[in-house]
């Protein structure tokens, strides 16, 4: 490879690196502009209420199917790793732990990116497509206030929801399959787990989760949808990059809250 | 003392990037109460051109003057009191989907109006009536044919009574019946609100036969103006192979390519 | 669908969200003994805390009475002190005797409160006079050496 093409490479990656980097730039711009002008939103609050239903009402059953399947398995893997050790008595904590510290926010986080993300993604970018936002424009309103910010507060409020929802069914699919399937002890499940589950630390740092997740899941489609290529083929790359970015940036911020809330608070 | 046109575009010229310019030096007034025509091949810059009388762009030298004021100079709020002013129906209609065609009608009133719910319901069918489409008021965009999408978003468009309307390629798609329902609408509602229309259009014949007064552009400016009867029988290269629709002439039938021969990979002669 | 239909189903949405949070608050976690009643605080110096961590239970015979709230390191006399939040409806005497004890064999480790026969109660800001340390594995492990050893030589004598 000669030295003008070693070059040449570089500069793309450069480009490519600082064009993502304006991307960001831009995005964080367009999330302020939304949420100053959030106003709308929330005086006429049927708007977001009908972006709740599209985000989190049509979202619940594979939510739920979900959780129960992921707590089931939990229950099973869990029963036969723990009842090596002559611990079986405590699966209850096992499948609490994991799911209310962990799988509940991030798992309940992937499906919303993928089920209700790529959703607001492709109606916002299909409505750019058809020019009804340079309409709305035209008409003196804001599409940012009347289209944008409303999916994002639905988005905003579902996801805990979602999460808690996720981690119920978990507990109680941990319940059903270790309990009344395998035949640990009720009072020994509920107890232990209820012992060592903290309200504070373990269940309130998995709601928070599920808010930043929320949050990030949510500026990411409504951006990709309101920045796509204003083409059918636009819009399916914009959905894709939603799906992508958000499971990206969920697992990623996982790491960051998982270390800042569940590591060093031992005293 | 006569009055100010309604929309002055005073020495425009306008690019994405400085290099390549997509309108050069436009000069343009209209008239309160005409429907006016501006017309060019596909890239000849009208639709940039209605952008910047939207003022959804700001000209990077002259001034664009639109109902009194100079777009580049607005703020967001002057824009959108200027916007309340003015009617645009798009190319193919941009109804809002989620919407039945009522509700689409009744959204600019809705959320500029605080008008009482009845006295909507009364504006959105007068509206309805004047496009002829008031028992479709419950259908939903995706139910209507093309023709019938234009109305609703004509309908539309003027649901505020505007005094300036703006069209962007009305006639595209249409079959010879909405055609003439579109002719005769853009003519009717124009005379009876009181308004002024623009019209940016590639379909000749039809758009010459309901408009007052014609701008004709070619990569990027104005090369010819006039009354419908002046532009038919203009001497100028371009309008006469347009308006006749020759397929070859000052625009050439062939793409640039090299020579034939060549391309066909015969030897040489 | 019209809106009614929508506020309906968002309603029913809202309302299984905070069951499940208050479901994952009670049955699954600690709200259930989280105190919202009166407590007052006292105070108690060990020599080795083991593993007893903040939050951690204060029992009395077997009951849980009270938290762990703070657990500091007194620089003048080297010891552990260990705050406690007990329960207002329980007093205990003032020659109480706190020790670091474990659930089960290798469970976590709580303080255990084991009531004197003093007529005077402890009030707020007390110390505990009479204290236990935890025990730790490695020293029970060289004691059990030790004595193993000492054992070995006076059979030898």
């Amino acid at each position: 490879m000669s030295l003008a093409t070693l070059r040449a490479r570089i500069e793309r990656l450069g480009a490519a690196m600082s064009s993502y980097v304006w991307r960001i730039g831009y995005a964080s711009r367009f999330l302020f502009y939304m949420l100053v002008h959030s106003g709308t939103a929330l005086k006429r609050f049927h708007l977001t209420i009908a972006e709740i239903y599209f985000a989190g009402v049509l979202s619940l059953i594979i939510i739920l199917v979900s959780g129960l399947f992921v707590g089931m398995v939990l229950g099973l893997q869990g029963y036969e790793t723990l009842q090596r050790f002559g611990a079986s008595e405590s699966l209850g904590v096992l499948v609490a732990l994991s799911l209310v510290r962990e799988l509940g926010p991030v798992v309940a986080g992937l499906l919303f990116a993928s089920r209700a993300g790529s959703a607001i993604t492709a109606e916002i970018g299909l409505m750019k497509a058809t020019e009804q936002l340079s309409a709305m424009e035209m008409m003196a309103v804001d599409p940012v206030a009347r289209v944008v910010a409303p999916r994002f507060w639905g988005g905003v409020i579902s996801m805990p929801l979602l999460a808690a929802l996720f981690s119920a069914m978990g507990v109680f699919g941990g319940y059903l399959v270790g309990v009344q399937l395998i035949g640990v002890d009720a009072g020994a499940f509920w107890s232990q787990m209820q012992a060592a589950v903290d309200l504070r630390n373990d269940i309130l740092n998995g709601v928070y989760k599920s808010i930043v997740f929320g949050i990030a899941v949510t500026w990411i489609a409504v951006f990709e949808g309101y920045d796509a290529v204003p083409t059918a083929e636009g819009v399916s790359r914009a959905t894709t990059r939603t799906v992508v970015t958000s499971s990206l940036a969920i697992l990623a911020l996982d790491f960051v809250l998982t270390a800042l809330m569940f590591t060093g608070t031992e005293k | 003392m006569p009055q100010e046109p309604i929309v002055e575009i005073r020495n425009v010229s306008f690019g994405y990037e400085a290099a390549r310019p997509v309108l050069r030096d436009i000069d343009l007034a209209i008239e309160r109460g005409a429907v006016v025509g501006i017309m060019g091949q596909s890239g000849c810059g009208k639709t940039t051109l209605l952008r910047i009388i939207m003022g959804a762009l700001a000209p990077t030298r002259g001034e664009a003057r639109v109902l009194g004021h100079a777009t580049a100079e607005l703020e967001r709020d002057g824009l959108y009191a200027m916007r309340r002013k003015m009617g645009m129906l798009f190319q193919f209609g941009a109804l809002f989907t989620d919407m039945s065609v009522f509700e689409n009608v009744a959204f600019p009133m809705r959320e500029h109006g605080g008008l009482p719910e009845e006295v909507i319901h009364d504006l959105v069918m007068l509206k309805l009536q004047a496009v002829g489409l008031r028992g479709a008021a419950h259908l939903r965009p995706t139910e209507l044919s093309g023709g019938m999408a234009r109305r609703v978003a004509l309908a539309r468009s003027i649901a505020l009574d505007p005094q300036l309307i703006l069209y962007d390629e009305p006639f595209t798609g249409l079959d010879p019946i909405s055609f003439g329902v579109i002719v005769r609408l853009i003519r009717e509602l124009n005379d009876s609100l009181g308004a002024t229309s623009v019209i940016v259009t590639h379909d000749v014949q039809e758009a010459l036969g309901v408009v007052d007064y014609v701008y004709f552009m070619a990569a990027g400016r104005v090369i010819a103006k006039g009354t419908p009867d002046e532009i038919r029988s203009s001497p100028e290269p371009f309008v006469n192979q347009f308006v006749n629709g020759k397929p070859d002439g000052p625009v050439p039938f062939h793409y640039p390519a090299p020579d034939y021969r060549a391309d066909l990979e015969l030897a040489p002669a | 669908m019209n809106r009614s239909t929508i506020d309906l189903w968002v309603g029913v949405f809202v309302v299984m969200g905070f069951v499940a949070l208050i479901f994952l608050a009670l049955r699954v976690g600690n709200l259930a003994s989280f105190s919202t009643g009166q407590t007052y605080k006292i105070e108690a110096k060990f020599g080795n805390i083991g593993g007893l961590k903040v939050r951690g239970p204060v029992k009395s015979a077997g009951v849980v009475v009270g938290r762990v709230v703070d657990v500091r390191f007194d620089n003048e006399s080297y010891e552990a002190v260990v705050l406690m939040d007990i329960e207002q409806g329980y007093q205990f005497p003032r020659d109480t005797t706190a020790k670091i004890l474990t659930s089960g064999i290798l469970g976590e480790q709580y303080v255990g409160l084991e009531a004197g026969g003093d007529a005077k109660m402890l009030a707020g800001g007390d110390r505990l006079r009479l204290t236990q340390s935890a025990v730790v594995l490695e020293n029970l492990i060289s004691q059990f050496l030790f004595n193993k050893a000492a054992e070995g030589k006076d059979a030898a004598k």
